[in-house]
């Protein structure tokens, strides 16, 4: 049974948000770090890059697949996790704990578009 | 074996194929022959080429290959395996892998090589899709007009369909202008730049300035090499270059009338992720042996499908080994001495021509190795005739109304005075 | 085979050579000025002749080619190489020749150029082939920018999309981005076949072309391609045809005939030239009659793609011959019948009926799990093969199966070939039932085990130095 954390909101593509006042934390949830298997590679779009609610941002990789991240919502690039960089392995470690970028977002009314913990539970059948 | 598959002939087999589309008839196609006719044949067509001392490069160079190489490569677990996926059972191509990738990285200076890819020309345009997938929104890349015309042609076929634009840094002087690539630069929009360390003038080109000039402008610098003139002149990474690229056909390769001969491409490691092709890495096995595999795969065609980074699939693996175990017999002494036999044949040559009175000189004073140009006084046509009935593949034509000479390890002093004495007859 | 643990920069010895050179006759030519020169030279391995060889020749050993065992690689036509077209690339006159020598100094090699186009047209029905391409990745972009240019040369700038099935090969979507054309992705139906009911919605004047294997990769014969010609054509497409699964069809079915426009063939695989662990392949291109035109202006390759391939290529068809070419195609499909008739006990065979030159199974019909204990998976049945002496299958390839385990025989295996792998799958599914660790932890016999991917992967260590 994969975790899943109350209070955070979740896309239909397996990131999660956290929100901070305007700036959106993202990072991917525990179920996508379980399909992916042992990630290898954690491709970072850079600082200042502007990401689209519903466009890839970056990608993860293993040794026999990638898989895009999707930008669950708008805005600037303010930070990225370097730390991914390295290792990448800490997000199958903690998924929850290993944010990849935070965004400063550009419409937060597209947070209304994601799903709630109780909702995303739903999704992946757990 | 029809019976266990439940069919009463071979023609069965097709069923499912709409009989309009099975073929009626024979097949426009020369009778079977055996073995012996076929070698009787192919010999007689070998009869058909002209066999000539070469004294002519622009891309493809006429170096000795040492009696090792095809004895080794032509060994059947090399040379009838496939690519390496199963690594359990190639650890031979995939440890031979990488002990090239090492050697491209010694040559060049540079953190990673690649597997290979087929030519120098298609590294080229491999290395400016490169470029412009690093750069993210910029679409330009500047090519100087230095570059060997074929090299040129391909990087423009690619650039037409990938939807690159091209502009072209001049070299009036026999080297790439620092000026224009600044003013190429100035018009903005430029993610790559690609300028030969040996141009198609046989001219060893100074780069000073070129690496601070494209980085300031937030492009890469591609340096176009020989591999075999990396022992002696500056490598890619002491010029600079984020990326390095050239055909290894120059380490022993034989002519074949353009291939197969081996593209090679090695990057600073900031941009690995991006490289196209096949890279091996060493790991260990689970008994904890050293161990080699294909590795960061997730670059490639068969995972990332049209967002790869290149669709290169098959590359010239065989090449590879015969360039490793090219590099391993010269060792680094000996690829200086190849260098400087070439040169030296290559500088006499020189001198002996410009004796005869029949050539100007095109870039007096311009450094060079084994490859140079020349200007005919008079037209050149009835010249190359007479070397070639003696049996000499000389000063070839080039776009510019020069004439083009090469000397490798190859040509010994008597075939250049033989060349030379034709030369002066007229 | 045996485990050899060096690497040639572990045997140097400083002031080593295997190199000799003749005596210097010249004047010394002048230095390069000094900001031309090398500061350090490059650190290459110093090691005599004898070194040389034998360490080549221990790497050999841990290395299994199709001289060494039945190669049954779907999708990858690992035919026996015969031994006559090595020498025939070696002959001197050919090898040689100076790309840039004009035609009066290489008149063999534009005959073999010449007669070996000629015979390839024969065979699939295209007009004209160029054979510049240096694999079928290269082909595969080769003839999508001939597709292309005839589409501009019409002045029709609005096709900017092709079509692939999902079903097909990783070049052909990365083709065409590198081509620069969209890619849109057709669906499948269960059996591999194209749905052409969902094609239908995708097809206007936006579309290029359509890119397809046929026999497809499951190895079944798209049975509606007439449908589907006439389908792309309607809309001003072209067909395009991807010969990787060319084999089936020698002697029997012509592309041309089926309504395709451009081709490439896989001269390493259909044409038995050796696959040197990763190329020099061959991957010339062929056009139908309309599409000449679009050819000479198109330069993919630095000279005139890879010779020394094409006579290996032709050789081999000398050798067949308008006699034998139909044996190909038919015995290189009795075998795959066979096996998969064989087979179908232990393994799931998702469809049934007659395929082509490969077939795809979906894995173990008994994988040997239960209670909690994994069963074996199609990986670890391809290397637990290892052990018994055979290369494995392509496995999870095409995707459509979660287990896919892909065989292609071709027609240069004898029965007794044939039963014995059979014989050792048989083997394999009836450990699997009784104990399946024993092929989760295969290969047990080969020079190394199975390593640690992720760790390369995570941990990039690319040359020898990085170590």
């Amino acid at each position: 049974m994969s975790k899943i954390i109350e209070g955070l909101k979740y896309s239909e593509s397996h990131e999660w948000v956290k929100v901070e006042g305007s700036v959106a934390v993202i990072g991917v949830s525990d179920f996508a770090q379980k399909e992916m298997g042992d990630i290898t590679y954690v491709d970072l779009p850079d600082v200042d890059d502007e990401v689209t609610a519903g466009e890839e941002f970056g990608a993860l990789e293993s040794v026999k697949a990638s898989s895009d991240l999707i930008a669950p919502v708008s805005g600037t690039v303010v930070a990225v996790n370097g730390d991914l960089e390295d290792a990448p392995e800490k997000v199958n470690e903690d998924a929850f704990g290993s944010w990849i970028i935070k965004v400063e977002m550009s419409d937060p009314s597209e947070l209304d578009n994601l799903l709630d913990a109780a909702a995303y539970r739903a999704l992946i059948g757990e | 074996m029809l019976v266990r598959i439940g069919v009463k002939k071979l023609d069965d087999l097709y069923s499912d194929v709409p009989k309009e589309f099975l073929h009626k008839g024979a097949y426009a196609l020369p009778d079977a022959l055996s073995e012996q006719e076929v070698r009787t044949y192919f010999e007689a067509l070998d009869r058909l080429n002209a066999r000539m001392k070469v004294f002519v490069g622009a891309g493809a160079y006429d170096h000795y290959t040492p009696a090792v190489i095809p004895y080794i490569t032509q060994r059947s677990e090399f040379l009838t395996a496939y690519t390496p996926y199963q690594c359990e059972i190639s650890q031979g191509t995939l440890r031979y892998i990488f002990e090239y990738q090492s050697m491209i990285c010694e040559l060049t200076g540079m953190d990673v090589s690649n597997a290979s890819l087929y030519d120098g020309p298609t590294a080229a345009a491999e290395a400016m899709k490169m470029a412009v997938a690093c750069a993210k929104k910029r679409t330009r890349v500047l090519l100087s007009r230095s570059l060997l015309p074929h090299i040129l042609k391909v990087v423009e076929t690619y650039a037409k369909f990938h939807g690159v634009e091209l502009g072209y840094i001049p070299a009036p002087e026999g080297q790439t202008s620092l000026d224009g690539l600044q003013a190429g630069l100035a018009t903005g929009d430029v993610a790559g730049v690609i300028v030969p360390e040996i141009n198609r003038y046989g001219i060893v080109e100074d780069h000073s300035g070129f690496a601070d000039a494209v980085h300031a402008a937030k492009a890469l610098l591609i340096e176009y090499c020989d591999p075999s003139a990396l022992a002696v002149i500056k490598s890619p990474s002491e010029w600079g270059a984020d990326i390095a690229v050239g055909d290894a056909q120059s380490l022993g390769l034989p002519l074949c009338y353009g291939g197969p001969y081996i593209g090679f491409m090695a990057v600073k490691k900031e941009y690995m992720r991006k490289m196209p092709g096949r890279i091996v890495g060493q790991t260990v096995d689970q008994e904890g042996r050293r161990a080699f595999v294909l590795t960061l795969q997730a670059r490639e065609q068969h995972i990332k499908r049209e967002k790869a980074t290149s669709n290169i699939c098959s590359n010239e693996s065989l090449m590879a080994l015969w360039v490793t175990i090219y590099l391993s017999l010269t060792g680094p002494e000996g690829l200086r001495e190849v260098n400087r036999l070439s040169s030296d044949g290559a500088h006499y040559l020189y001198a002996e021509l410009l004796k005869t009175g029949r050539f100007e000189e095109v870039f007096p004073g311009k450094p060079f190795l084994k490859e140079f140009v020349l200007k005919p006084k008079e037209f050149p046509g009835f010249m190359q005739q007479r070397l070639e009935k003696a049996g000499l593949f000389a000063a070839l034509d080039t776009e510019e109304g020069y004439v083009s000479f090469c000397v490798t390890e190859k040509r010994t002093k008597e075939e250049i005075d033989q060349l030379v004495h034709i030369v002066k007859e007229g | 085979m045996q485990y050899y643990d060096k690497l040639i920069f572990e045997l140097s010895k400083k002031g080593r050579t295997g190199y000799s050179l003749p005596v210097n006759k010249f004047p010394p030519a002048p230095e390069l000025p000094v900001e031309l020169r090398r500061e350090t030279p490059p650190d290459l391995p110093e090691v005599s002749e004898p070194d040389v060889v034998r360490h080549y020749t221990n790497l050999s050993q841990m290395n299994f080619g199709v001289d060494t065992g039945f190669y049954p690689l779907g999708s990858c036509t690992m035919k026996y190489n015969p031994k006559i077209n090595e020498e025939i690339a070696a002959l001197p006159g050919f090898n040689g020749l100076h790309p840039l020598m004009h035609a009066g100094l290489v008149k063999g090699a534009l005959k073999v150029y010449q007669e070996l186009g000629r015979a390839l047209s024969a065979i699939t029905g295209m007009e004209a082939f160029t054979f510049d391409p240096c694999a079928g990745a290269h082909g595969e972009l080769t003839g999508l920018m001939i597709m292309r240019q005839y589409h501009l040369n019409r002045g029709d700038t609005a096709r900017t999309k092709v079509i692939v099935p999902d079903s097909a090969h990783g070049t052909n979507p990365a083709s065409a981005a590198v081509c620069g054309l969209e890619v849109v992705e057709v669906k499948s139906l269960a059996d591999g076949r194209i749905d052409v009911e969902a094609l239908k919605p995708l097809l206007d004047e936006t579309v290029a072309g359509i890119m397809m294997t046929n026999p497809n990769t499951l190895g079944l014969f798209e049975t509606r391609i007439k449908e589907i010609a006439k389908l792309v054509h309607g809309v001003g497409g072209l067909l395009y045809y991807d010969g990787a699964n060319m084999n089936p069809l020698m002697g029997m079915v012509r592309p041309g005939d089926m309504g395709f426009d451009i081709m490439h063939l896989n001269l390493h695989k259909t044409f038995s030239t050796p696959h040197g662990g990763g190329g020099p392949g061959a991957g010339p291109v062929g056009v139908a009659k309309q599409l000449v035109d679009c050819l000479p202006d198109l330069r993919v390759s630095g000279f005139h793609g890879n010779f020394g391939i094409l006579l290996r290529a032709y050789a081999y068809l000398l050798m067949l011959g308008r006699q034998n070419l139909k044996e190909v195609g038919q015995y290189s499909v009795l075998s795959a019948n066979y096996i998969k008739e064989s087979l179908k006990d232990v393994y799931k065979l998702p469809i049934e009926g007659v395929c082509k030159h490969e077939f795809v199974f979906d894995g173990l019909i008994d994988d040997g799990g239960h209670d909690g204990v994994p069963g074996a998976t199609t990986l670890d049945v391809a290397k637990r093969l290892l052990d018994y002496g055979f290369h494995a299958p392509t496995i999870y390839f095409p995707l459509l199966f979660h287990q896919a385990l892909m065989i292609e025989p071709t027609e240069t295996e004898s029965k007794e070939t044939l039963d014995a792998f059979i014989d050792v799958m048989h083997q394999i599914a009836a450990e699997a039932a009784e104990d399946p660790s024993i092929l989760r932890e295969a290969p047990h016999r080969t020079p190394i085990r199975r390593p640690d991917e992720t760790a390369a992967a995570r941990n990039p260590v690319l040359k020898f130095k990085d170590a």
